[in-house]
């Protein structure tokens, strides 16, 4: 078990080295730098902010120049943000990502699991018919369409909550973008708890347990959930990672000051470390989730071993 | 006994202070992008630009209305030749932390600008003070560039050329002191909470990139008594509907910016808390004459000019809300009168009878029309723009037109290499009132002019006019400069820039003004929320 850890966790390495190496040279590949602006520099002016920045070396040394700094744990400094370190803005934007992105999994996995179950059970009724209308629409309609709606209705017209902006404790700034965030995933939760608890539910040993005269609640909550929730953890790595790509346009509309609104921004900017650095950010964080998700799938599932 | 009284005495001071507190709620200005820096001699954006000008106060200031105004200092002389400015300091000015705001301070500001270690994109403003040129380009230290301190209180600023719009340059950003030991001590990260000393109406309280700029009162600003607003909070939102949307939620009291597209919304439901001001800019199409079709085709360049249609274009795609353009320097500009071309005068359907002669005479037939590309960068505004210009020029002349849209850099990037270009987008903020502000980024060797246009004459003019020293002799080489470049026309003017600001009914002191300022220490706040 500890080997198998070990070893996944060092397949890594090559796999975010891969990651960064193509990163780095696909936004150097992009036309425009750093320092284009409407307004152009003096070329006086453009040399010594590019030899400030390292921008003036041949590109294979600038490389060797990142990754040097990487090894050392440096992420390097902004191009766009004067006087910021790349660490020193993932790590201010983290907190607000990290909150927004883990609520929306928490939810996602409660509400869709609960619906998923609660459809099952009521399979091909009405409760069963409108959860999966409702959850094909979460599926369906793009969190751009979702997030304006939700702005109008609860901030514009009714009032209740704040449009967009973010300010330290103020948990009514996180409703909607944290709601906006976990809808398509609450539907595809829900899809996928209610498909594998209906096959769960038609196996041998919940027969048996219905048999020996259990409630049904006992029958659901102690013997069918457990194998039922493998394959919702399976969608736990790919749902991780659609919160973040999801928490770019989430970000951007509630304007969120997050991570991945940096990364839409400092695409935008050609800000080259900072896009690595959440790049690198992003790639570390997926890899770490889908190897917990492996590890709690052989810890539920005795059949699963890890080798 | 002494500490009961000093406890009680705390209380007293907490429950007299909070009613105070409460009194003055914050300003909460939509501020577009986020701030880049907060570097008075590195911010370069408007919205960077806007925040900066609550933090520091430059030589001069810029009063409601738009007019220069004493600011650090409280007044000045100007040698009989205008080479030469004395300015005499406010002794009771002090900077945030109480230092007191010196000479060397302002001297020390305008050195960094030029330096070019300092890296400034806005440097090239300076070059109207002696020896900035050389400064900016690596040929002398920054030391020798023409600004003295005479004594702690007095600053001589000498020029290579009278210049008459100094006063107003002296109250942008770039010109702004820097407090010494601050940068010295921080580095380049001087400009950051709890490290900047600032001598304007407000100082830094805190900076959540990417989310607000929270700024507070500056207690040691000459001016203090006068400051009404104790809190001003500058929110980022790049996504102009987003602020639109906190505007409407009331969770903002100025919006600078909303979706062109929702203008007669707007003026529907928000039509009294509408600004709309002239504003020093213009948006334009350039040609590029350095390749074909353009390159030595006048006849072409004036039909395609002629035959834009801007009175429908301005009202239909544009809402109105910016003047059309037929010249380059905007109306309003100080000290001069824009040379619109005779045309701008005639009927709609004269030009258009002129700009199919030109297109004759330039060589094209509806068998073999001219085949045009217009490039812009992708945005719906800039889109709606193209398709309306390639459908005039295709239905009056017959010209057949490509439209290409490319990501921001991308487009900035081939636009400068003028390989590929043959219309494209472009527009341009002046950065302070004086005609030089526009017909200088069409001078030949200019960074700016993506045209690829030269005329000795119209350089020369423009070399003149910097060491003329008579204002109307001056005035009538930069008119003559105008003249030549709209004859020449290597470029479509389309429409002058206008600001556009929401401001709720409760914030009092605001004015139109053609810089679009509005120091947050001239408003205030009055009535409900």
């Amino acid at each position: 078990m500890i080997r198998y850890a070990m070893g996944r966790l060092l397949a890594a390495i090559p796999t975010l080295f891969v990651l960064i190496t193509l990163a780095f040279f696909m936004m150097r590949a992009a036309p425009g730098g750093p320092f284009d602006r409407e307004r152009s520099l003096l070329p006086e002016i453009e040399q010594a902010i590019k030899a400030a920045y390292h921008l003036d070396e041949p590109l294979p040394q600038q490389y060797l120049r990142y990754m040097g700094g990487l090894l050392r744990g440096d992420l390097g400094p902004s191009f766009q943000y004067a006087g910021y370190s790349v660490s020193e803005l993932i790590l201010q934007g983290l907190p607000v990502s990290a909150t927004i992105g883990l609520s929306s999994l928490l939810i996602a996995v409660l509400v869709g699991g609960a619906a998923g179950i609660w459809a099952a059970r009521r399979q091909n009724h009405l409760a069963d018919y409108s959860v999966m209308t409702l959850s094909m629409a979460g599926i369906s309609l793009p969190s751009y369409v979702v997030a304006p709606l939700l702005i109008l209705l609860f901030a514009v017209v009714l009032g209740w909550l704040p449009a967009s902006g973010w300010e330290q404790g103020r948990y009514s700034d996180l409703v909607l973008p944290i709601t906006a965030l976990a809808l398509p995933q609450i539907a595809y939760m829900a899809r996928m708890m209610r498909g594998s608890m209906i096959e769960v539910l038609r196996s041998n040993f919940i027969r048996t347990a219905r048999a020996k005269g259990l409630p049904e609640s006992t029958v659901i909550l102690r013997h069918a959930l457990k194998p039922a929730l493998m394959p919702i953890l399976s969608l736990l790595g790919p749902a991780a990672a659609g919160v973040i790509t999801g928490s770019v346009v989430i970000e951007q509309i509630f304007a969120m000051p997050g991570i991945g609104r940096y990364f839409v921004q400092a695409a935008i900017n050609r800000d080259y470390t900072l896009v690595l650095g959440v790049v690198i950010f992003y790639g570390t964080l997926i890899v770490l989730f889908n190897f917990v998700v492996d590890l709690l799938y052989s810890a539920l599932d005795p059949r699963v071993r890890l080798q | 006994m002494m500490r009961r009284l000093a406890r009680g005495l705390c209380l007293l001071a907490v429950l007299g202070g909070m009613p105070a507190l409460a009194a003055t709620p914050p300003l909460r200005i939509g501020n577009g992008a986020e701030p880049q820096t907060l570097d008075p001699h590195k911010t370069e954006t408007v919205d960077g630009s806007r925040i900066v000008r609550d933090l520091c106060e430059g030589l001069t200031s810029v009063s409601p209305t738009g007019d220069v105004i004493a600011g650090g200092a409280s007044r000045w002389e100007i040698s009989p030749d205008g080479l030469e400015y004395t300015f005499y300091l406010r002794p009771e000015a002090r900077w945030s932390n109480g230092d007191p705001v010196t000479a060397e301070d302002f001297v020390a500001g305008l050195q960094r600008a030029v330096d070019p270690k300092t890296g400034s994109s806005y440097a090239q403003m300076l070059t109207p003070l002696l020896n900035a040129e050389a400064v900016i380009t690596g040929k002398q230290p920054p030391t020798t560039l023409g600004a003295e301190a005479l004594d702690p209180l007095t600053l001589r600023i000498r020029l290579h050329g009278p210049t008459p719009y100094l006063l107003g340059l002296l109250s942008h950003t770039t010109s702004f002191p820097i407090h010494r030991p601050s940068l010295k001590q921080h580095g380049e990260q001087f400009a950051r909470p709890g490290k900047m000393v600032c001598n304007g109406a407000y100082k830094l309280d805190q900076w959540v990139v990417q989310s607000h700029v929270k700024l507070s009162r500056n207690p040691h600003y000459w001016d203090a008594a006068h400051t009404r607003i104790e809190t001003v909070v500058y929110h980022a939102t790049e996504d102009t509907n987003s602020e639109l949307k906190s505007y409407r939620a009331g969770e903002l009291d100025v919006a600078t910016g909303f979706p062109a597209v929702q203008t007669p919304w707007v003026r529907k439901y928000l039509g009294d808390q509408l600004r709309v001001a002239t504003y020093l800019g213009i948006s334009y199409f350039g040609y590029n004459v350095s390749r074909q079709p353009f390159k030595d085709n006048l006849k072409l360049r004036q039909a395609l000019a002629l035959a834009v249609d801007r009175e429908i274009l301005v009202r239909k795609v544009l809402y109105g809300l910016s003047p059309v353009a037929f010249g380059w320097v905007p109306p309003g500009t100080a000290d001069y009168t824009p040379q619109t071309p005779a045309w701008a005068k005639w009927t709609p359907a004269q030009r258009l009878a002129e700009a199919r002669r030109l297109y004759a005479e330039s060589g094209y037939t509806d068998d073999e029309p001219a085949q045009v590309e217009i490039r812009y960068n992708t945005s719906q505004d800039n889109k709606r723009v193209a398709v309306v210009l390639a459908a005039m020029w295709k239905q009056w002349l017959g010209v057949e037109s490509t439209l290409v849209n490319e990501e921001w850099k991308v487009f900035l990037n081939t636009r400068k290499l003028k390989k590929q270009t043959q219309v494209f987008r472009s527009g341009w903020i002046g950065d302070y009132n004086d005609a030089t502000t526009f017909l200088d980024i069409m001078h030949s060797t200019h960074g700016q002019n993506d045209t690829g246009w030269s005329n000795s004459h119209y350089d020369a003019l423009l070399a003149q006019a910097s060491i003329e020293t008579d204002t109307a002799r001056r005035r009538e080489m930069l008119q003559e400069a105008e003249r030549i470049l709209m004859a020449e026309l290597p470029m479509i003017p389309i429409s002058f820039s206008s600001s556009k600001n929401l401001v709720k009914p409760w914030v009092k002191g605001w004015q139109d003004n053609i810089l679009d300022y509005h120091y947050s220490k001239d408003l205030w706040i009055e009535g409900a929320r």
